[in-house]
């Protein structure tokens, strides 16, 4: 069953054109990675898709309904939570209160403030002290948390391994990984290739705000991938759609 | 003994230009907005509950409860029409609006009442005239306790209410990120709406202390608003609790400079305000300086 689609998204700044025409869907249970290089369109697609980002021109459909109109507060009680770029935690919030604050979009399901806590036990301590003053690995931690605080049924993940060290990294994506087990939906962005295919099932790679290539994680051939990353052959790469 | 006397009404006129201040504060510290019509809304307020004085033959603070509601919904319905918008093109658009809302309400004010002036005092009762003689030279007015008190209590129900209740939570979240904050199911637009009815409600209750006190006419907004905004400065831009003490210390310098001579009142005010600024935006630019 598809739970997204997106349809013709054109989205801007200005004169600047950061989204292109991009059209996918992703069905319900699926993990898929959007990739590309800076700039190619990514965040905007995201944030088009959670309603921070009012696009130009398209349609987004959300469990059958057009949201495209839908402000983005209203789209997390529909269940579209972003895990956005560079956590945008709010600093003088304690860890409790930027994930019991996460819950007025006023969806019930697994996750609360304690199941949160059990996932990311590394959090446990640090309830009381205001995010500012965390580092970055359980920054990211609290951003996923509190965007599973409004229990939702599709999952944007917005580079989380953004200014993280690796072994951090690893953390985050083990956590991540027990946390969207039992069929969660998940669209997210990553700059690390191998890891974007290791996690996602089907890959869509974007290119100057276009999709260039999409397919199959396990299938795709590692030096496609790359070169329509960077555009590389890039007539070659549109001939692929 | 009279130092003593001038540091306790210092700090009862002090607890007035708190309250003043609040609402300006806390437009401030949520949507970063500079409301340069909150002294007219405070005078309004006083009108208002003018109105309801002179048809009822209420008491002042009855009045007010009265006024209070029309206000908070008052200040909802500024924000969604007039302040969001204005909100939408950049810094400087919110403070044209609200200096063009400035001149509209003293207008209407104007046609409404003509420019007679005006007091709630006579309507208040012992509230204006009691007061606590504990020496020949030191007394405590009944309105200065009064106004200090309430002071108090609405510096602290709205430090609980930002630390302790959600919709607080959503308000500070709002106040430092609202993209993010609308990505996690806050409706931003709302809680703006709520902090500017809750400016606007202690802007009124601002207004009836100075009705109260002493007169106001159509004009009397600007001048209340200089002695907030400098409330709000020496305590800190966007700090609640700072601006109670920014509030106190505004009144001291006023009370302190008049025993000094009475016509310096006013300019020690001014006087601290400048000292506050040249201190701490003035000394910033002097590390800048060294720094590079």
């Amino acid at each position: 069953m598809t739970l997204l689609k997106v349809d013709g998204l054109d989205c801007r700044y200005g004169l600047l054109q950061a989204v292109r025409g991009v059209s996918f869907e992703v069905a319900q249970g699926e993990i898929v990675a959007l990739i590309g290089a800076n700039g190619a369109g990514k965040t905007t697609l995201l944030r088009a898709i959670a309603g921070a980002h009012r696009p130009h021109a398209g349609k987004v459909t959300f469990d059958g309904e057009d949201v495209t109109r839908v402000p983005a507060h209203q789209r997390v009680a529909r269940g579209i939570a972003l895990v956005p770029e560079g956590r945008r935690l709010f600093p003088s919030l304690t860890v409790e209160e930027n994930l019991r604050v996460a819950v007025a979009g006023g969806r019930r399901g697994r996750w609360n403030e304690q199941t949160v806590l059990e996932s990311f036990p590394l959090l446990q301590a640090r309830r009381k002290l205001p995010a500012a003053n965390l580092s970055g690995g359980e920054q990211q931690a609290v951003a996923i948390g509190r965007a599973l605080m409004s229990n939702p049924s599709l999952l944007l993940l917005d580079e989380v391994s953004l200014g993280l060290a690796p072994v951090v990294v690893d953390a985050v994506y083990e956590s991540l990984a027990n946390v969207i087990t039992e069929g969660a939906t998940v669209v997210l962005v990553e700059q690390d290739l191998t890891r974007a295919l290791r996690v996602a099932g089907r890959v869509i790679c974007l290119l100057e705000g276009r999709v260039v290539l999409e397919g199959d994680a396990r299938s795709l051939d590692r030096e496609r991938v790359v070169n329509a990353y960077f555009g590389l052959r890039s007539r070659a790469a549109g001939g692929e759609r | 003994m009279t130092l003593a006397n001038a540091i306790v009404q210092g700090i009862f006129l002090g607890a007035f230009y708190a309250v003043l201040a609040c609402g300006l504060s806390i437009m401030f510290g949520v949507m970063r907005i500079i409301n340069l019509a909150h002294g007219d809304v405070a005078v309004l307020g006083a009108y208002l509950a003018f109105v309801v004085v002179e048809h009822t033959g209420a008491s002042a603070l009855v009045a007010f409860a009265a006024a209070l509601p029309v206000m908070l919904a008052l200040g909802y319905i500024l924000q969604i029409t007039v302040l969001e918008r204005s909100l939408k093109a950049g810094l400087l658009t919110p403070l044209l609006a609200t200096f063009g809302l400035s001149i509209v309400i003293q207008n209407v004010l104007l046609i409404v009442f003509s420019p007679d002036v005006r007091s709630l005092g006579p309507a208040a009762g012992a509230l204006t005239s009691a007061s606590w003689h504990v020496t020949s030279e030191l007394s405590f007015s009944a309105l200065g306790v009064v106004v200090l008190a309430v002071a108090i209590v609405v510096f602290g129900a709205l430090q609980l209410f930002l630390s302790r209740t959600q919709a607080g939570w959503a308000m500070r979240a709002t106040a430092e990120d609202a993209d993010a904050a609308e990505l996690v199911g806050i409706n931003s637009r709302s809680v703006y709406a709520r902090a500017t009815a809750i400016a606007v409600g202690v802007a009124a209750l601002g207004g009836l202390f100075l009705g109260i006190r002493s007169v106001f006419d159509p004009i009397s907004g600007p001048t209340q608003l200089i002695f907030a905004f400098e409330a709000v400065v020496i305590g800190g831009m966007g700090s609640l609790w700072g601006t109670l003490l920014g509030g106190i210390a505004l009144g001291l310098a006023q009370t302190l400079g008049a025993e000094i001579q009475p016509q310096f009142a006013v300019l020690a005010g001014h006087v601290l305000f400048l000292a506050v600024l040249i201190v701490r935006f003035g000394g910033g630019r002097l590390t800048l300086r060294v720094a590079r």
